[in-house]
């Protein structure tokens, strides 16, 4: 067998393995799938509390919309997020992290597997939450380009795989807490990405970290696409920037990765369950 | 004659704790120097040489702490050496890792899987790691998993249904898929029933004798010692204090009015007891 089909093959083993996982707590899925769709609801009709507060001189149609894609967006985004990030909090958990880190294949193809799922895990999640949210507001997506809206979640996905391997550092850094640290990463960029708000309203200094954030240009593409129906080649201005962030930030995620692998196997944080 | 060793550990050093840095390998190279750990630091190996033949079964006899399991997983890749140099097959723990992981597996005393997940999609994902295709991994583990005892109905329900015993039978049968040329067996029979003992103990004898694997074993039990290894090693306090087959290291003490047990000579040379680490609360497993 050639190493790239053996690579295949043991990347394919955390897609198999995860959705058995997905399988066997299926109603703690479920459980999950109706919070989201709850969550997201409540948020999108903070637009209509808008609209009742301030007289009828506010249109909430387009705040429910100006919100439903930041929550279905983020809800997308923070999905990979904790899918990656758990590839080391969840193998603390069940105490399967030597064994897996013994295996004879490179973080790459670990990270694939992983993100892989991930990634689809993630697609059909946002669109359960944009059907529930289409169904309660009566929206349509008539004038939406939701071709665009795609390439920008795909794009988009690049570099939050990225920040999420930085983020699955931390469980393998600190075995007893670190699961719980990777909440203030996705917690910093709900902070400055504008996913309720316009970036505008916040302080200029915090500006500054939204640019950075990859889900401030997928959220306003998002925007432009779902809300304006703005064509493809329009929102290039919002995906060659994920694409460089993502360029960066894979390649920088997986050999920080490496670094934060070698330390725990100097200090003997593997063994150590949290 | 220049035969390749299955196992080559030369002045091996691992410690915990101290003045460690983040990244860098300082301390590997003082201790490689032959200076000894930072301050505050629990030494776990202590400048450890052995070597080990293919095909051997090879037993590491320890109290609790003494170093044993800290050694399987220094060859097992798990953990960096800080001092010395260890090979598998020639190849460098730290400088070749993944050709040594395509030649090893490892059952611990802990068997760790997915609990929810049945023992087929447990070993399912565990084989594939290793390039091992879904038609084979199910024939195999249903022929391993026979001979070892566990019924067929088992295979296919959660874990955490299952008993220590047979979950340990499953870890022993997911380290056997890979086909490994040197399985680690630390402590594979704690807490099994006699019955399920004898049968890994049969099962590792077997798998010696037909496929010519190498065995290093680490065990609390000294009749199993005696009864499956070819050489031992006594380690205390992360040094090796004996090596030698069972036979001779028998022969290391005087007869006080009957022969010598190995437990006689584990106690003459440490002065410490045996015992079970599930035996010990709160013991810590280094």
């Amino acid at each position: 067998m050639t190493t790239m089909a053996q690579e295949f093959k043991a990347s394919y083993a955390f897609i198999e393995r995860n959705f058995n996982i997905v399988k066997r707590y299926w109603a703690w899925e479920l459980v999950w799938l109706v919070y989201t769709v709850a969550n997201s609801l409540a948020v999108s009709y903070i637009g209509l509390g808008f609209e009742k507060l301030g007289g009828g001189g506010l249109d909430g149609k387009y705040f429910v919309l100006y919100l439903a894609v930041g929550t279905i967006v983020w809800r997308y985004l923070s999905v990979i997020f904790y899918w990656v990030t758990d590839l080391v909090g969840l193998e603390r958990w069940e105490g399967t992290i030597e064994y897996t880190l013994m295996a004879p294949i490179t973080r790459f193809t670990h990270m694939a597997g992983q993100t892989a799922f991930a990634v689809v895990y993630s697609l059909i999640h946002t669109a359960v939450v944009l059907a529930a949210t289409m169904a309660f507001f009566n929206i349509t997506l008539a004038k939406a380009n939701l071709w665009g809206f795609l390439l920008l979640l795909i794009a988009g996905s690049l570099s939050f795989i990225g920040i999420s391997i930085v983020g699955a550092v931390l469980p393998l850094l600190f075995p007893e807490r670190g699961s719980q640290m990777t909440h203030l990463i996705i917690a910093m960029l709900l902070l400055v990405s504008g996913v309720y708000y316009p970036v505008e309203v916040l302080p200029q200094w915090l500006q500054v970290f939204s640019w950075l954030s990859p889900a401030t240009y997928v959220i306003d593409g998002a925007r432009a696409a779902l809300l304006d129906g703005a064509p493809t080649p329009s929102l290039w201005g919002y995906v060659w920037p994920l694409l460089i962030m993502g360029a960066i930030a894979i390649p920088a995620g997986l050999r920080i990765f490496h670094w934060a692998e070698a330390y725990a196997k100097r200090t003997g944080k593997l063994h150590r369950n949290g | 004659m220049n035969e390749v060793l299955a196992i080559d550990v030369e002045n091996a050093v691992k410690f915990f704790g101290g003045n460690s840095r983040w990244w860098g390998g300082a301390n590997a190279s003082r201790l490689n120097g032959g200076s000894s750990a930072p301050a505050g630091a629990k030494v776990a190996v202590d400048h450890v040489s052995l070597q080990v033949r293919r095909g051997e079964i090879f037993g590491v006899l320890g109290p609790n702490g003494s170093g044993k399991s800290t050694l399987i997983r220094l060859i097992a890749t798990l953990l960096i050496p800080d001092g010395g140099r260890v090979t598998v097959f020639g190849h460098d723990v730290t400088a070749e890792p993944r050709k040594v992981q395509s030649l090893i597996n490892r059952v611990s005393v802990e068997a760790s899987f997915f609990k929810k997940l049945s023992p087929m999609e447990n070993l399912q994902y565990g084989a594939r790691l290793y390039g091992v295709s879904a038609g084979e991994t199910t024939a195999r583990v249903l022929e391993i998993l026979a001979r070892l005892g566990l019924d067929e109905k088992s295979i296919y329900r959660p874990m955490e249904e299952m008993s220590r015993g047979m979950q340990q039978k499953v870890a022993i049968a997911r380290a056997l898929l890979s086909k490994p040329s040197l399985l680690l067996l630390d402590e594979p029979t704690t807490g099994l029933d006699p019955r399920s003992k004898r049968d890994v103990q049969k099962f590792v004898r077997e798998l010696r004798d037909a496929q010519g694997t190498t065995i290093l074993l680490t065990t609390h039990d000294m009749i199993e010692a005696e009864a499956l290894c070819d050489r031992i090693a006594i380690i205390d306090g992360g040094k090796i204090v004996a090596l030698n087959t069972p036979g001779k290291l028998k022969s290391l003490i005087r007869h006080n009015g009957h022969a010598p047990t190995l437990e006689d000579v584990f106690l003459e040379l440490t002065g410490k007891q045996l015992a079970a680490e599930d035996e010990m609360p709160g013991a810590l497993a280094i």
